[in-house]
């Protein structure tokens, strides 16, 4: 039993009890499936066969169905992944960051959030394979194998190779994470199941829990190890992946500034992009007394926070390049406030700068709706930023013979809307399969954080 | 050897000599399987039904893998090896290229037995040594499946011996009736080729003949015999000229002789500090000509009133010659005074030049010359060039016969004036009313659709040959391969129809036998002599003896100004056709490689369009944006034709252009349908086909349309650290004028780039491969583009991929326009002069020292060699496209599509089809889809000339290896070597000195015209440029 504060808001509201907690988790995944979510996942099955094509004819014909050239090399391709990567940063941060620091908010959102990240990274990877021009060899020529090309190994100077490194070491940290948080609820699931299909399934799932004291008393240092070690992945993944451009020549990528500002964007839209999710989440499963309008206004702080360092970051930019007095870099970033990429540039500034500033009010952090709204916008200005970056620092670099536009075509949109799909599918089924909250530890700040308070009330 | 005790051993069992091993050691193999060992013991009753799964299991996946058929290739081997023919041995042998009337000596390249390269034959004084992109890409041509495989009657193959007798009885007929031949031809320069003809002519009596020239310049002749009573085109030696002047003659891309005027003029415009003196170029012209980039000085003026600016400038010369003055339209002509006063300072080694084919134009410029005391030393008239033999007065006469019926038989050799003639539309008409009419073009064209019978002739490159360009230098054209089709040679066919049964080979060695052998002391067999001509390529007994005496001018300015007062109306809007450097009069139009050869100087590939000015664009409305423009509907007289716009600086206001060359209709999948045909367009006037015509109307908004340029952006921003160049005067004063030495600001001060870095640095212990480009020299051409092409397998995209911007080229050439902005003013710096200052930079792989490419590929698919290049292993490209972003000069091609065997691109001829496929360098891989590709400094000709030196064991010598960009390069302006031989022209030229004493190499330029490109990132490439320097009297150098 934990000690808190009579005056701390309640975490959970309601007045749930524990069986409450129980049967409102588990009521959504023992239930036939509803309408609504058949609806939905058979949409995005439709999203993901839709973009599954235009994956097929890039993969068939080549990188050619796209828009790219011999000036803009990467465009939509390492935009979507880099905001992939940076939308699948919330969970771990949530899970593990907010873990060691105590804050137990966190509880009810983190299930979700780490799936998210998980889905995310997924989808992330996809873009780095089929950009490759000989994606059948090259997803394991990337790797460091022994071989017999009389022991050629990889270029550790590469970034893209470091790359490799941080997503599958986040991608298998973070899987590894969330299953062990999953195991205690699947043990419950399996307890309550009656179809001997579900508790077969569940059981093996669930590994055997126990939910013996020594069982929890692992579980709990599992985590805390866990979280510690995700916790400077959280900061090198995006690191690694802004290394990608900061270590090149091209002005415009050729930034020291790039490894805390690229880590600050993806909390940022990895938080937009876990409340986008919640609050339909929490909706259609009525989780209304879980995730709470202080959990969206504590997220809404986090928003704001990052928003603003990314804020920082942009107009940090501009005064480098104009301090440095280098001509090309000066030139890359007029270009991107005034260049043919103007709009580009503004959707940036408008999405990321200024409208995450409306949360200063409490009425709009505390406004679903708005926060909805806002979280959307936020991760289409997350979108452009990754764009600015990528394509209008290549479209015109030094020499101006070589500058060109990038016109994307329906295979780079197709490729885009099949990681949507892939996402989505993901999501839907976890929806339905898993427990979206994390009951067990629901349950450990029910007590302490709301009981007592909501009788005063 | 020392004894040991050591003993090896397999297994514990012949350490410890097991009984059951020792019996078994004699026998390798074991003779029992294992296959029955799980069997219980005590079983015999054969395999298991386990085995027998497994065996089934094993055979079926076999079969089935077995079943997996592997492409079928064929390579089918020498039986008996032939002579000279080394599998994996380039063979040479110098030949001529001799294709739509025009000529090159070339030294052509074999493997295997098939021609795969030509180069310039330095032997040759006519085209000393260069090529052109036509002469480049015309190997490709003769593995065309647009080539005729067997002669043709009605449009269907037929055989020789029926085609032979058809002709002849027709001949005879139209003999026996008295009925005229005409022999309708380019310049025939091919002195046995004319025996044959007059053997032929001498049978059937009446056989008249008529020579055109697809871009003519007859009025030159014609000129010249009102002038000086020869009707010649005489040589031209730029090379001799400080101050030349040029009337709207493209004279570096299509006039008179544009491979040997290119080479003279760059020559004057070397400029170093040891002969710190350049010649200067007055351009004045309607187009921005190749020509007219390249001019210190650019007048734009409308096509009507060149002709008056040139009376003008007669009037100015004749005030200082004391010659009586004649009465000029009055022209604004910029730079006019310092033109007259530059030419008459120059006298004796100046040049006047006009491309007006006007032959009272042409006297005016001759009188000028001869004023100027040209005509014993820029100009030789006795030394004719007898490439442009063209009459077109008599053509004219042919074209009226040809229609009222008065030619009964026609043959047109090699030939396609239905397309390329102004008069095709009237040809094509008339040839319905001759009995017999013949063509003998090796392909189908519009001609050769439009005759009875086609007696197709070898290409050049099949055939035995002979060439006589100008007077007294001979040439000969030998076979460097079997013919591929049922084709004849041209003269062998006149031969058969006169009833001479002499194979070519004979008669053209009689032919020498009996003239070139006489004019020659040196040999007295002529079997040697033979050799020696066949391995040299030419024979040039008048070499020098020709030389310029003076001449008497008899010409009557004052009757030809009054013509020019009376012939030339200035119109509000006037087109100037003009042909381009690649497709020029569209013999080659079916050829991809110079269809996708971007303009030198719009850099737009597989199209002609209307260039108009700055200031008519804004009036029409249109705004070019990478390529998009509009399509607007240009009419002339009756004609109306719907053509795209090209928003060209340097259009002198009130003209239009329009290239000739495209529209072809019979040529084949790669040119029809491409671009629109001007041809109707040249109007006549007089008897002279003029290539300007007034009283043109455009409207505009006829939908939208993509012209695919390779560059879209046009000015290079005042990046100095780019272009860097100056004037003459500034050299002269400082020989670094011009040059930009950034520095890096660090905690100890100012530093050099190089003072700063991360990198180790390398070290070349026998090779340090370096190149050096001239700006001052390269003109832009894109000849070795092309040649690059060809060497290195480069493919061809088409017009859509182009549009994409995913041209291969390895090699380009940036073309920038100067801009009247601010340094500050960046959007104003994007809007190019309205008369711009142009500069060509060729860019190719840099082959940068601490290259950028090679840090980040992920799987070290790019690496450094030992040499100093920068490498591309394509087996290893997992096609990140990661080493392309990151380099600063976007040198690198990816492989976007699979670029051979694909039906998407059977436009890349060279790829696409086995006929094709034989042009292929075997020493270059095609590369596959997927990959990164880019210019390797011609790797495998700089291992080939090792091996070659290796294995005759010496070191390798400078000029034994060069690019083949720079080996096409006809003015020198590419310079390759090896800059650890301190005596190499490169190092030399560069005047490196090579800091060896550290562990890393330094290398210091001590040439102070030379600049690497983007110094400052301190990438250290291995490619200098030269300063850009203009012959200009201020500082008028603009961003």
């Amino acid at each position: 039993m934990q000690v808190t504060s009579p005056v701390r808001e309640p975490l959970v509201t309601g007045g749930k009890t524990i069986h409450d907690v129980t049967e409102d988790v588990c009521s959504r995944v023992e239930q036939a499936p509803t309408k609504t979510w058949m609806l939905a996942i058979t949409a995005s099955i439709a999203l993901l066969l839709v973009g599954a094509y235009a994956v097929w004819r890039t993969l068939w014909d080549g990188i050619g169905m796209w828009g790219l050239n011999k000036t803009v090399g990467w465009a939509w391709d390492i935009t979507n992944f880099v905001w992939w990567v940076g939308i699948g940063h919330a969970g771990t941060l949530i899970s593990a960051v907010l873990l060691l620091f105590r804050q137990k908010w966190r509880t009810s959102i983190n299930r979700a959030a780490e799936a998210m990240t998980i889905f995310a990274v997924i989808c992330a990877a996809m873009f780095p394979l089929v950009h490759m021009g000989r994606v059948w060899i090259g997803f394991i020529w990337a790797l460091p194998l022994p071989n017999t090309f009389g022991s050629l190994w990889v270029n550790f100077n590469s970034p893209l190779l470091w790359d490799v490194f941080a997503i599958s070491t986040y991608f298998s940290v973070s899987l590894v994470f969330w299953y062990i948080g999953l195991i205690p609820d699947f043990g419950t699931i399996r307890d309550r199941a009656k179809n001997p299909i579900s508790k077969a399934v569940y059981g093996a799932l669930s590994m055997g829990w126990s939910g013996s004291a020594k069982a929890w008393m692992h579980y709990e240092a599992v985590s805390l190890i866990l979280a510690g070690l995700a916790t400077p992945l959280v900061l090198s993944v995006h690191t690694i992946v802004s290394f990608d451009f900061a270590t090149s020549v091209i002005p415009g990528w050729h930034t020291t500034i790039f490894p805390p500002y690229f880590v600050a964007g993806a909390i940022f839209s990895g938080f937009a992009m876990v409340l986008t999710l919640m609050l339909v989440t929490r909706k259609v499963y009525k989780l209304e007394d879980y995730i709470t309008l202080t959990h969206i206004e504590y997220m809404n702080y986090v928003i704001i926070t990052t928003g603003s360092i990314v804020g920082c970051a942009y107009i940090t930019e501009f005064f480098v390049a104009w301090y440095s007095g280098v001509e090309a870099e000066q030139y890359a970033f007029i270009n991107r406030m005034t260049g043919p990429y103007w709009w580009a540039y503004w959707s940036m500034m408008a999405c990321n700068v200024l409208s995450p500033q409306a949360f200063w009010f409490k009425r709009v952090r505390r406004s679903l709706v708005l926060t909805f709204i806002l979280s959307i916008i936020v991760n289409i200005g997350m979108w452009f930023e990754r764009f600015v970056i990528i394509v209008t620092s290549l479209h015109r670099d030094f020499l101006p013979s070589s500058w060109a536009m990038f016109y994307p075509t329906m295979y780079d949109v197709g490729f885009y809307l099949f990681t949507f799909g892939l996402f989505f599918t993901l999501f839907f089924a976890f929806a339905k399969f898993f427990p979206v909250i994390n009951m067990a530890e629901v349950k450990s700040v029910l007590k302490s954080s709301s009981g007592e308070i909501a009788d005063k009330k | 050897m020392e004894k040991t005790n050591k003993r090896y051993w397999k297994g514990i069992e012949e350490l410890k000599n097991d009984p059951e091993f020792v019996k078994h050691a004699d026998k390798e193999f074991a003779e029992y399987l294992p296959i029955n060992e799980s069997k219980r013991a005590g079983d015999n009753e054969g395999p298991s039904r386990r085995d027998f799964l497994k065996m089934m299991g094993f055979s079926v996946t076999a079969a089935a893998l077995a079943a997996c058929e592997a492409p079928v290739r064929k390579a089918i081997p020498y039986l008996n090896k032939p002579v000279d023919v080394d599998p994996g041995k380039a063979n040479y042998y110098a030949s001529s290229f001799l294709l739509g009337g025009d000529y090159a000596s070339v030294v052509v390249k074999t493997r295997e037995g098939r021609p795969i390269k030509l180069e310039g034959n330095k032997l040759s004084s006519f085209s000393q040594g260069g090529v052109s992109a036509q002469v480049e890409s015309s190997v490709l041509s003769l593995y065309d499946k647009q080539r005729f495989t067997a002669p043709q009657k009605g449009g269907q193959n037929t055989d020789w011996a029926t085609l032979d007798k058809e002709v002849m009885s027709k001949l005879k007929e139209i003999s026996a009736q008295g009925g005229k031949i005409a022999l309708v031809s380019h310049s025939l320069i091919s002195p046995s080729t004319n025996k044959a003809l007059a053997a032929f002519a001498e049978k059937y009596g009446n056989v008249e003949t008529f020579v055109y020239d697809p871009v003519s310049v007859s009025a030159i002749a014609q000129a010249n015999e009102w002038a000086f009573g020869t009707k010649v085109v005489p040589t031209y030696d730029f090379s001799k000229a400080d101050v030349i002047v040029s009337f709207d003659a493209d004279f570096l891309n299509n006039w008179v002789n544009p491979i040997a005027n290119a080479a003279q003029y760059a020559e004057t415009r070397k400029v170093t500090k040891e002969n710190p003196t350049m010649s200067r170029h007055y351009q004045v012209e309607a187009n921005l000509s190749m020509t007219g980039a390249n001019a210190d000085y650019r007048a734009a003026l409308k096509p009507s009133q060149i002709p008056a600016a040139i009376a003008n400038l007669y009037n100015a010369i004749a005030k200082q010659a004391g010659r009586p003055t004649v009465n000029a339209p009055a022209v604004k002509v910029s730079y006019f005074d310092s033109m007259a006063k530059d030419l008459w300072n120059a006298k004796g080694k100046s040049l006047v030049v006009a491309g007006v084919n006007d032959p009272y134009v042409q006297v005016m410029v001759n009188a000028i010359n001869d004023m100027l005391g040209n005509y014993t030393t820029t100009i030789n008239l006795n030394q004719p060039v007898l490439t442009r033999q063209g009459d077109e007065k008599a053509f004219n006469g042919f074209v009226k016969g040809l229609n009222s019926g008065a030619y009964a038989g026609v043959f047109f050799l090699n030939c396609n004036p239905v397309y390329d003639n102004p008069h095709g539309t009237a040809i094509k008409a008339g040839l319905k009313k001759a009995k017999l009419t013949v063509a003998t073009s090796d392909r189908k064209d519009e001609t050769t659709d439009a005759v009875t019978y086609v007696a197709p002739d070898h290409h050049f490159l099949e055939q035995w040959n002979d060439a006589e360009p100008t007077t007294g230098h001979f040439a000969l054209a030998q076979p460097t391969i079997s013919p591929l089709f049922a084709t004849r040679q041209m003269p062998e066919s006149f031969l058969a129809w006169t009833e001479n049964k002499t194979d070519y080979y004979t008669f053209l060695q009689n032919s020498w036998k009996a003239d070139q052998f006489e004019q020659q002391s040196k040999f007295i067999d002529f079997g040697m002599f033979w050799d020696q001509c066949l391995h040299d390529g030419v024979f040039e007994p008048a070499k020098g003896k020709n030389a310029a005496t003076a001449v008497e001018f008899v010409g009557k300015p004052d009757v030809c100004a009054a013509r020019i007062a009376k012939n030339y109306k200035s119109a509000d809007v006037e087109l100037s056709l003009y042909t381009k450097f690649g497709i020029g009069t569209g013999v080659q139009a079916n050829n991809p490689w110079l269809q996708e050869l971007p303009d030198a100087v719009t850099k737009a590939t597989w199209d002609n369009y209307l260039t108009v000015s700055q200031s008519m664009a804004k009036e029409l409305g249109i705004e070019m944006f990478e390529g998009d423009s509009q399509m607007v509907e240009l009419t002339i007289g009756n004609q109306t034709m719907e053509v795209p716009v090209m928003v060209q600086p340097g259009q002198a206001k009130g003209s239009v252009g329009l290239a000739l060359g495209y529209g072809r209709t019979a040529a084949g999948r790669v040119a029809d349908g491409v671009g629109v045909d001007a041809n109707p367009l040249v109007a006549m006037v007089g008897d002279y086909s003029n290539f300007y015509a007034g009283g043109v109307s455009i409207k505009a908004g006829r939908g939208k349309y993509r012209i695919a340029q390779t560059q879209t952006h046009q000015t290079y921003m005042g990046r100095h650290n780019v272009i860097q160049e100056t004037t003459l005067g500034e050299y002269q004063k400082n020989p670094s004028a011009g040059r930009v030495q950034p520095e890096i600001v660090t905690a100890e001060g100012k530093v050099k780039p190089k003072a700063v870095t991360l990198w180790n640095g390398h070290q070349y212990e026998n090779h340090h491969w370096m190149m050096a480009i001239d700006m001052n020299a390269c003109n832009g051409c894109g000849t070795c583009v092309v040649s690059c092409n060809v060497e290195n397998n480069v493919p061809v995209v088409g017009k859509e991929e182009v549009l994409m911007r995913r041209e291969m080229h390895w090699l380009r050439i940036d073309r920038y326009y100067s801009s009247d902005a601010d340094a500050g003013d960046l959007s104003g710096l994007e809007e190019a002069s309205d008369n711009p200052e142009v500069t060509f930079q060729p860019m190719m792989c840099q082959h940068c020292n601490n290259a950028p490419c090679e840090t980040v590929c992920p799987v070290a698919a790019t690496t450094h060699s030992s040499e100093g290049l920068n490498q591309m292993t394509y087996n290893r490209c997992i096609g990140t496209r990661y080493c392309a972003n990151n380099c600063p000069y976007k040198v690198r091609r990816f492989n976007w599509f699979k670029y051979h065997d694909n039906t998407q691109f059977d436009m890349n001829l060279s790829m696409s089809n086995d006929l094709g496929k034989m042009v292929l360098n075997p020493d270059v891989t095609v590369r596959s889809r997927g990959v990164m590709e880019k210019c390797s400094f011609c790797v495998q000709r700089i291992q080939g000339s090792k091996l070659e030196a290796k294995r005759e064991g010496r070191p390798l010598e400078d000029g034994e290896v060069t690019t083949a960009c720079a080996a096409s390069c006809s003015t020198g302006a590419i310079v390759f070597g090896d800059i650890n031989d301190p005596k190499s022209q490169i190092s030399q030229m560069l005047k490196l000195k090579k800091d060896r004493t550290d562990k890393v190499e330094t290398v210091e330029v001590g040439e102070e015209r030379a600049y690497a490109v983007l110094e400052e990132i301190n990438v250290l490439p291995n490619v200098y440029y030269m300063t850009k320097i203009r012959n200009k009297n201020s500082k008028e150098v603009k961003a």
